[in-house]
């Protein structure tokens, strides 16, 4: 064994703040919620929308295929290289909570690759409404769910909409042809979350994922602080 | 010797990153070399004299001390694929990510620093068990029983098995665990006098054959 590497210490083993060399580690953001509520498509806004002023990268963590991954690259919303595909063996909740090995090692490497970095977004796959980060991973989760999957969702509560940092409802711009109401949901949100963040967004609409890209910008503030 | 450490190490949920992978298990399914549970267990069965053997083997060296370089090298030697090089050395460094933070030592930092992208699971498992202050025994019992454990597992998930049939798998299967372990020890202790030579070096062709197909797969729940 060749014990004389001293330049640095071994690689860090969860989410210490420090990468090996001493240097502050990238802020790590989590995107979460069920399936089709428009995670990826907020990834590629938020991509988009703060790509020229931070160095960010994403990884993704498909359940069976690299599909996000390969939406995000076609999209050219980074470069390749700054996107990095993680796979779960069918339980992306399993791989951003209980086992965040292949998830840290992917956010790690990419520093390595293309860093120094700002700020990772750690996708997952579309889960439940008990899928949460662990606080290993990430030092904050964004929750995605749309007024589609029914505006009941933010009344039955659960870990992603009651706990998260951030609850995103999602294609507001939807509601009235699925007979959501939009203003029971944010009434329901209140109550299960208090004072933490709630932000109604329309892709489509002018505004896009402004109010999502200025959370965004206050977390690494206060992450740089 | 703490038995609740092997129970620690041995535990499936221990975070080591070996959910995501199925043993071969996907590969088969599709082949149609696993459809049920008598034919898991005709899979588990060989994998355990092949696969198992070898990681067994390479496990009980590293916890008896034998310089993890060579038998680093000796598990290369004993994966004719890249795919399960790949895979086994992000397991590797999966699994010794989790040992760093659960059991420190400055074995495993020294691995860390000789591996930044992972040595080969087995050899980082017999060094992880060596640093939860278990033996060889211990380690070979770890490696050979997560190499049938994992593709039971996986297969309950592939193929809707019932649970209760893949566990009656790996029960039925214990008895032949044990004496892979036994071999597995064995030669170990040979190969701290007589080299890594003396390691078992039994392969399964179509195990590496079916990795390598995987590998390329577009659509998979596994990664291996």
């Amino acid at each position: 064994m060749h014990l004389d590497h001293t330049d640095h210490g071994p690689a860090a083993l969860s989410a210490d703040a420090h990468r090996p060399d001493g240097t502050r580690r990238a802020l790590r953001i989590g995107l979460g919620g069920p399936v089709g509520s428009g995670k990826t498509a907020t990834v590629a806004a938020l991509c988009r929308a703060l790509r020229d002023e931070l160095a960010l990268a994403v990884v993704t963590n498909d359940i069976y295929t690299r599909e996000d991954a390969e939406f995000l690259l076609r999209e050219a919303v980074l470069p390749p290289e700054r996107i990095t595909a993680v796979e779960t063996g069918a339980c992306p909740h399993t791989a951003i909570r209980d086992d965040i090995s292949a998830n840290l090692e992917a956010v790690e490497d990419l520093e390595d690759a293309v860093g120094p970095l700002d700020l990772v977004l750690v996708e997952s796959g579309g889960d439940n409404l008990t899928a949460t980060f662990s606080k290993g991973l990430v030092d904050a989760q964004i929750f995605v769910i749309d007024v589609a999957g029914g505006d009941d969702i933010p009344r039955k509560g659960g870990p992603g909409v009651t706990t998260a940092d951030l609850l995103v409802v999602n294609k507001t711009d939807l509601a009235p042809y699925v007979g959501s109401d939009l203003a029971r949901m944010a009434a329901d949100a209140k109550a299960q979350r208090a004072e933490l963040p709630v932000v109604f967004q329309s892709l489509r609409s002018e505004a896009g994922v402004a109010d999502v890209a200025a959370w965004v910008r206050a977390q690494l503030a206060a992450w740089r602080a | 010797m703490s038995r609740a450490a092997l129970l620690v190490l041995a535990d499936g949920r221990f975070p080591a990153g070996g959910h995501a992978h199925s043993g071969g298990a996907e590969a088969a399914v599709k082949a149609g070399r696993i459809s049920g549970a008598a034919s898991l267990g005709e899979f588990c069965r060989g994998r355990l004299h092949t696969a198992g053997l070898v990681a067994a083997g390479l496990a009980a060296a590293a916890a008896l001390g034998i310089d993890p370089v060579a038998l680093d090298r000796a598990a290369d030697a004993r994966t004719p694929s890249p795919a399960l090089r790949v895979a086994a050395r992000k397991l590797g460094r999966q699994l010794l990510r989790a040992a760093r933070a659960t059991w420190p030592s400055a074995e495993l930092d020294a691995l860390g620093r000789e591996f930044p992208k992972g040595a080969h699971q087995p050899v980082v498992l017999g060094l992880a068990a060596r640093a939860a202050g278990l033996g060889p025994v211990d380690a070979a019992y770890c490696a050979a029983y997560e190499n049938v454990s994992g593709p039971a597992s996986a297969t309950v998930r592939l193929l809707s098995l019932d649970p209760f049939d893949a566990t009656g798998v790996l029960a039925r299967l214990a008895p032949e665990v044990d004496r892979v372990v036994d071999r597995a020890v064995e030669a170990a202790r040979q190969a701290v006098d007589g080299g890594v030579d003396a390691l078992p070096a039994a392969s399964a062709p179509l195990l590496e054959i079916g990795a390598e197909a995987h590998a390329g797969w577009h659509v998979r729940l596994f990664a291996s």
